[in-house]
């Protein structure tokens, strides 16, 4: 079962026929497994992972620290709630240490990130600092290496 | 004056020992020269992982460089080595060896093989091997001055060597039998039943076996059998294994052999003479691989087990019928429908549709009709190989 979905987080285009050989069960069960996967909300999304600045986009990323004040009843739900609706925000965590909320925030220049900053997050009422990171450069993401040199075949083409 | 006569080197024609001059070449050669010169080339044909040694060992690797690892060890291995490799056998097979007396770390399993047969072959001893079987087998029993006697296996048997076959083949002259499970070329994996009969016929006839477990990690919904942990197999058994298909270390040439401890100072004696010791750094790496490698060999084999069943139910697809290889990284299919022999099936697929294999005949006479198809390559070179010979397949049907 969790077969399947290890295959499918590798490569998102794998087929039900290709996945079926793999995990050697019938391809209709392994149909069924994956549409109920998705209705349920096991596989929440297909995406594809796109090496932007090869296009040309560059993309300015930051990561920023957030303190707040957790509220009575919901605790940081609400308050992390209330930030990561923004579209700015990529992804949102709630951390252990001196701070309570990490949050990955994208924009198209700086000056869309500060304006973020300085306008909606730090403006809220929960919020007590913000402290951001701006990304200089990205070596792995989802277990994906960018900036790969040419892969080199080391092997020998035949061996015993 | 200068000296016409001609230089006594050339008057000799037995400057190359007659044992080497004899040995036939490696019928994989002549392909690795055919494919040196071609481009695009899809290569079902490599006996190793597709894998780099996992990270945490290459970084204990270099860390030993870093830290002047750089010296000789004691010649039979480091003792944490030993140690480890002790309580790793004992934890998964429960054969216990002696890490000070019972366990010599090799320079690869080649070498293990290869210190084995010299250290209990005299000048025509028999030893039994399957047939086909790994290409050193045989020239590494004739090297250490024995006869290999082949005993052949086929489809029928899924290439396991059966004991009545063996047993029809005992001499006097009759030293040991060699098996090496799971097999490169076939993938075979053997029975606790098939290797009980065996280890009977080595008490009944009074044989020592030399196994050749390098591939003991790499079994897909099978058990592997650990020679030596069979009733009273210890003691008569030689055990080989190493690091390079577990771990992804072909390059890192690191193996050990374990074994009762008149055999052990038997091959240390050779070892100390020719080896001195293994690598160091490979050594190191080899504690690392055994203290923390175990979740990255499952993955691998998670891995390989997916890209196998995609390969043998393609191969069985397309008509090159294949039985079900339960262990290494190998198919073995069958090619005889197309009306070719291994090697022109193997030559024609390469120079026609680009895609190398490796004819059964380089393993052995009994390989002829199939050819070897390695899966530890990514699952789309896989897909496209399979494409290939479908269309080729098609074409020469």
């Amino acid at each position: 079962m969790k077969e399947i979905f290890k295959i499918l987080e590798q490569n998102g285009r794998a087929t039900p026929e290709q996945i079926s050989t793999m995990v050697d069960e019938p391809v209709r069960e392994v149909e069924k497994i994956i549409k109920q996967a998705e209705k349920d909300g096991t596989i929440l999304k297909y995406k594809t992972i796109i090496n932007w600045p090869k296009l040309g986009e560059e993309d300015i990323w930051a990561l920023i620290e957030v303190r707040v004040t957790p509220q009575r009843d919901v605790g940081f739900d609400a308050i992390a709630e209330r930030i990561y609706q923004f579209p700015e925000v990529h992804s949102a965590y709630l951390v252990s240490g001196t701070y309570d909320l990490a949050i990955l925030v994208k924009g198209k220049n700086m000056q869309e990130i500060s304006s973020f900053v300085t306008e909606k997050l730090a403006p809220l009422e929960m919020v007590q600092s913000t402290v951001t990171h701006f990304l200089l450069k990205r070596y792995k993401e989802n277990g994906e290496t960018f900036h790969l040199p040419k892969e080199i075949n080391k092997r020998l083409p035949i061996t015993p | 004056m200068l000296n016409t006569k001609s230089a006594p080197t050339q008057a000799r024609d037995n400057l190359i020992s007659q044992k080497v001059t004899s040995l036939p070449p490696s019928g994989i050669r002549k392909f690795f020269d055919l494919l040196s010169s071609m481009e695009d080339i899809i290569s079902l044909g490599i006996g190793e992982p597709d894998f780099v040694t996992p990270w945490h060992i290459r970084e204990a690797g270099t860390y030993s460089l870093e830290k002047g690892y750089t010296m000789y060890t004691s010649n039979s291995g480091m003792p944490e080595l030993r140690q480890e490799l002790a309580s790793y056998l004992e934890l998964r097979y429960g054969v216990s060896y002696h890490p000070e007396h019972e366990i010599l770390v090799t320079t690869g399993t080649s070498e293990g093989l290869d210190l084995a047969l010299r250290a209990i072959i005299n000048p025509g001893d028999e030893v039994i091997i399957p047939d086909p079987c790994y290409v050193a087998y045989p020239a590494d029993i004739i090297l250490a001055g024995g006869v290999p006697i082949l005993v052949p296996t086929n489809e029928e048997n899924n290439f396991v060597v059966k004991a009545t076959d063996i047993e029809a083949r005992i001499t006097k002259q009759t030293k040991a039998i060699l098996i090496g499970y799971p097999a490169n070329p076939t993938g075979a994996v053997m029975s606790r039943k098939e290797a009980d009969a065996i280890a009977g016929l080595a008490k009944k006839y009074d044989l020592l076996v030399i196994s050749d477990e390098l591939y003991a990690r790499l079994v897909y919904g099978a058990e592997h059998i650990c020679f030596p942990s069979l009733p009273e197999m210890k003691e008569r058994t030689i055990l080989i294994r190493g690091f390079s298909k577990s771990h992804a270390m072909t390059g890192w040439r690191i193996g050990y052999v374990a074994a009762d401890r008149r055999f052990i100072q038997a091959l240390a004696k050779i070892h100390q003479y020719t080896m001195l010791s293994a690598p160091t750094m490979a050594q190191l790496a080899a504690i690392e691989a055994l203290r923390n490698g175990e979740s990255e060999v499952e993955k691998m084999v998670q891995e390989y087990n997916r890209r196998r069943r995609f390969m043998v139910k393609r191969l069985n697809e397309i008509g090159l019928p294949c039985f079900e290889p339960k262990g290494a990284f190998y198919a073995f299919p069958s090619i005889k429908a197309t009306g070719m022999n291994s090697e022109e099936f193997a030559e024609r697929l390469l120079l026609e549709e680009k895609v190398a294999v490796v004819p059964g005949t380089a393993f052995g006479l009994c390989g002829e009709g199939f050819v070897r198809c390695c899966y530890a390559t990514s699952l789309s070179s896989i897909e496209e190989a399979l494409r290939r010979m479908d269309r080729f397949v098609k074409k020469v049907g």
